[in-house]
């Protein structure tokens, strides 16, 4: 069993759960990831490793509810413990000194950045982060990001904070103000958000590397169900990355892929909303 | 003599209507009394030829023997004596290959049933408490076990019987490797894989589940480190294959390992109360014709496909799945699409499969295996009409830990040499089952941990 020791509600939906794995923490790098499985009857549950720490043998993550095992999971709080607890899984982070880096996090996408801008800085990075969220309520971990980034940039659909807008209006404005010198960019985050960083940076020419968070069973290379097409060769998210080369990336697959189970996830959640036996599943 | 007197017992089998809509056990196994007469039929041969058919050399005419004597739980700790997971060899080896090929009673009639006979005796040890088994006063030296999978679970047996203190290392949230994910509940029901496990662990062994050697730790940290005295590595054929056509990514393709493992070892056939899903279609094409094949057809059908069809290149004598598997799926209702190979996976406006582009094929001359090659008529495209297709042409080995130990040296396929002792390159690492030979039996698995653990005791005897 992996204890949970701390449990802080970040906002409505997302949790920082922050569990005793001290074989994972040991090893654990940015960029990398867990499977975690909170019962017997569980999913294996793909999480993005948001902070470790190795003395203490913790490993952070931050989850977001957006269906019925992260739902699940986020009504574990200290003195739960998951059954499984799995990694660290996938490549980590290429940090080496690139110059001035941008890290574009969107959403739940912020928990993931954080390890990796803080390794940037302390590589001698100039690190600017760009968080964007819906509103100012939905924003996370922007003080955290504020201790470990030279500079941070907010920016919300609604204006409520920082800039009004989506993220690649805020890297607009910060590749205008160094006048296009960006050296290397992150960008993670939903697909749609990954997607859209890709596309504008694309013809600006700035190496921009997303984490792609594909359907994933084992996470050891054995099921193939994480597969993505990079450069137009399929590799498997959960060994080849989750971090590749976002101007190579085939998104609309990706994101296809992600649908494939959407009846079935529906059925799970509605489960326990009706609380079975009423023929709706 | 009694030959001919009694005819081979028929293993008693839910009714294939039936079975086909449930994931109970296929074949429920013999009577006592059924036992009985079977372990009457064995000659007791001085010379047992049955034994050089089995890869461990099972007991086989003694055991036998016990059973007729009535003493089962004799039987069960006599097959233990050689082979360390009976109860699973008596299921799912190829005995109609091995040991009952070499029976004296096949050459004029039928064999003994020898792996119905196997499955009885340990069948009844699991459900009346399991024997003792001895084990030597402890040597003090550490062994690490890579993977649980059979050949793991094998050379842990032996070594922890032997007095050393053993770890294994498994990926997956359980131990058992194929046994657990791979093959089916119907064909092997995970509750008797676990009673297997759980002996182990009443021996003393440690199963470390969720350890990713190659990523939590390494085979040179857990020797250098972690102060284990020799390692042995059974990782498996765990990399799936795929056929490299247009539409191999589209939603509906699955690889077999995925398909299994979500059935299996996630149970998603008791979905929504286990909470992994799988989505299976009306019209579901298996790609291959190995075991692995017959599992997913027959797996397809039970979680409610109305047409499952094997989709293989070859003639139906060329299929590699056992004869009594390929048996079970064609009453099952498993339709074959033989002499035909796909070449392109075709999707609708969402991505998701609708048809698989084929050719035909007819059977050439023979190739250097003896096999008839098969040959692509031209101009013989057609489309069939499917909406799941799972690829079950093979795997290969997972690098993880190959890539991850320096001097271990491998074959070009990238799986690891090791000479008969399951010696490999690197002082004090073992290796054995599918990541050496590439995908095979777990039989083979199982003798090739025994040998490693004969070679591991006596290589920590010169340590
Ligand atoms: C490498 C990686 C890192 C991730 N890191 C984080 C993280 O740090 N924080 C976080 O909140 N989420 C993260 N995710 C996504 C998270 O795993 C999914 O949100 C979660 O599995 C959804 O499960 P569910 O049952 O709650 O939702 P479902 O109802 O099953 O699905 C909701 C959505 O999640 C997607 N999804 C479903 N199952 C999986 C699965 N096994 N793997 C990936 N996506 C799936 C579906 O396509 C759907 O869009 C990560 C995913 C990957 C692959
Ligand atoms: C669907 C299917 C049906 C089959 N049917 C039959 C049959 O009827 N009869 C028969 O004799 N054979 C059958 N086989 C073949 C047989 O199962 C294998 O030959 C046998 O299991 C090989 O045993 P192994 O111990 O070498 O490897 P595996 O059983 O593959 O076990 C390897 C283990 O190592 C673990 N592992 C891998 N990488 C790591 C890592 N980096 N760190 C830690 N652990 C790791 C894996 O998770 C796994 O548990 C079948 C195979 C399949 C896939
Ligand atoms: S060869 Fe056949 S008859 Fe002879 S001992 Fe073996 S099982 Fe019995
Ligand atoms: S999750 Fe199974 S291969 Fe990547």
């Amino acid at each position: 069993m992996y204890p949970i020791v701390k449990r802080r509600d970040l906002t409505s939906g997302i949790v920082l759960l922050e569990v005793q794995a001290p074989e994972v923490a040991a090893k654990a790098q940015p960029g990398q990831f867990v499977i975690v499985r909170s019962d017997d009857k569980g999913e294996r549950i793909p999480l993005t490793i948001a902070d470790f720490n190795r003395e203490t043998g913790t490993i952070t993550i931050v989850i977001q509810d957006v269906g019925y095992s992260s739902k699940m999971i986020n009504t574990l709080g200290e003195g739960d413990a998951f059954l499984d607890f799995v990694g660290p899984l996938g490549l980590a982070t290429d940090i080496e000194k690139y110059g001035r880096v941008v890290c574009v996090a969107g959403g739940v996408g912020a928990a993931p950045i954080y390890p990796i801008a803080r390794a940037l800085q302390q590589a001698g990075n100039e690190v600017i982060t760009i968080i964007g969220s819906r509103c100012k309520d939905l924003l996370i971990l922007d003080e955290e990001m504020a201790e470990v980034c030279d500079q941070v940039v907010i920016a919300t659909n609604d204006g409520s904070v920082g800039v009004k807008g989506f993220v690649t209006d805020a890297l607009d404005g910060i590749i205008k103000q160094y006048d296009g010198k960006i050296d290397h960019i992150w960008a993670i985050g939903p697909m749609i958000m990954m997607k859209a960083v890709v596309e504008f940076t694309r013809p600006l020419g700035i190496k921009t590397v997303v984490s792609l968070n594909p359907i994933m069973v084992d996470g050891t290379g054995m099921c193939g169900a994480c597969r993505v097409s990079v450069g137009g060769e399929t590799k498997f998210a959960c060994v080849d990355g989750p971090e590749f080369d976002g101007h190579l990336v085939d998104f609309d697959l990706a994101m296809r892929r992600l649908t494939y189970f959407k009846d079935e996830e529906k059925r799970a959640s509605a489960r326990d909303n009706c609380g079975g036996g009423c023929g709706c599943h | 003599m009694s030959l001919n007197k009694v005819s081979r017992q028929a293993m008693p089998c839910q009714d294939p209507k039936s079975r086909a809509t449930n994931f109970t056990e296929v074949a429920t196994g013999y009577s006592e009394e059924q036992a009985l007469l079977e372990a009457s039929r064995c000659l007791q041969c001085k010379k047992p030829l049955c034994r050089q058919g089995c890869p461990v050399e099972v007991l086989i005419p003694d055991f036998i023997k016990l059973i007729s004597e009535k003493d089962y739980m004799g039987a069960a700790r006599k097959l233990k004596e050689k082979n360390n997971l009976p109860a699973v060899c008596g299921r799912v080896c190829p005995q109609e290959s091995q040991c009952e090929s070499k029976c004296i009673l096949g050459i004029k009639s039928d064999p003994v049933a020898i792996g119905r006979l196997e499955r009885f005796a340990s069948d009844y040890e699991i459900a009346h408490g399991c024997c003792e088994q001895e084990k030597a006063p402890a040597t003090g030296k550490k062994v690490a076990i890579i993977g649980g999978g059979p050949a793991g679970l094998t050379c842990a047996a032996d070594l922890a019987k032997l007095g050393h203190a053993v770890t294994i290392f498994e990926a997956l949230h359980v131990a058992g490797g194929v046994l657990m994910y791979g093959i089916p509940e119907f064909r092997l029901p995970k509750g008797v894989v676990q009673t297997e496990i759980d002996n182990l662990k009443r021996l003393g062994v440690e199963v470390k589940t969720n350890m990713v050697v190659g990523k939590a730790t390494s085979v040179d940290e857990l020797m250098e480190q972690d102060g284990y005295d020799a390692a042995f590595i059974g990782t498996g054929a765990g990399l799936p294959y795929f056929m490299n056509i247009p539409g191999e990514n589209l939603l509906g393709v699955y690889s077999a390992n995925e398909f299994l493992t979500r059935s299996n070892l996630m149970k998603a056939y008791q979905f929504p109360d286990h909470v992994t899903p799988i989505r299976i279609g009306k019209r579901v094409a298996v790609l291959g014709a190995g075991n692995v094949a017959m599992d997913a057809s027959r797996t397809a059908l039970r979680l409610g496909a109305e047409e499952s069809i094997i989709v293989y290149r070859r003639s139906r004598e060329e299929m590699p799945a056992r004869h009594e598997e390929l048996e079970h799926a064609e009453e099952e209702g498993v339709k074959f699409q033989l002499l035909t190979n796909p070449i392109e996976i075709i999707g609708d406006e969402n991505g998701v499969v609708k048809g698989m582009k084929c050719l035909r094929y007819e059977l050439g001359e023979p190739d250097a295996s003896g096999r008839r090659s098969p040959v692509a008529i031209p101009g013989s495209e057609f489309i069939l009409d499917v909406d799941t297709v799972v690829v079950a042409i093979g795997q290969g080995p997972n690098p993880l830990v190959t890539k991850s130990t320096p001097g271990l040296e491998l074959n070009r396929k990238g799986n690891i040499v090791a000479d008969d002792s399951m010696t490999t390159s690197k002082p004090g690492v073992f290796a054995g089952g599918d990541i050496v030979t590439g995908a095979a039996t777990v039989i083979l698995a199982m003798g090739a941990g025994k040998t490693a653990a004969k070679s591991i005791d006596a290589y920590l005897k010169t340590k």
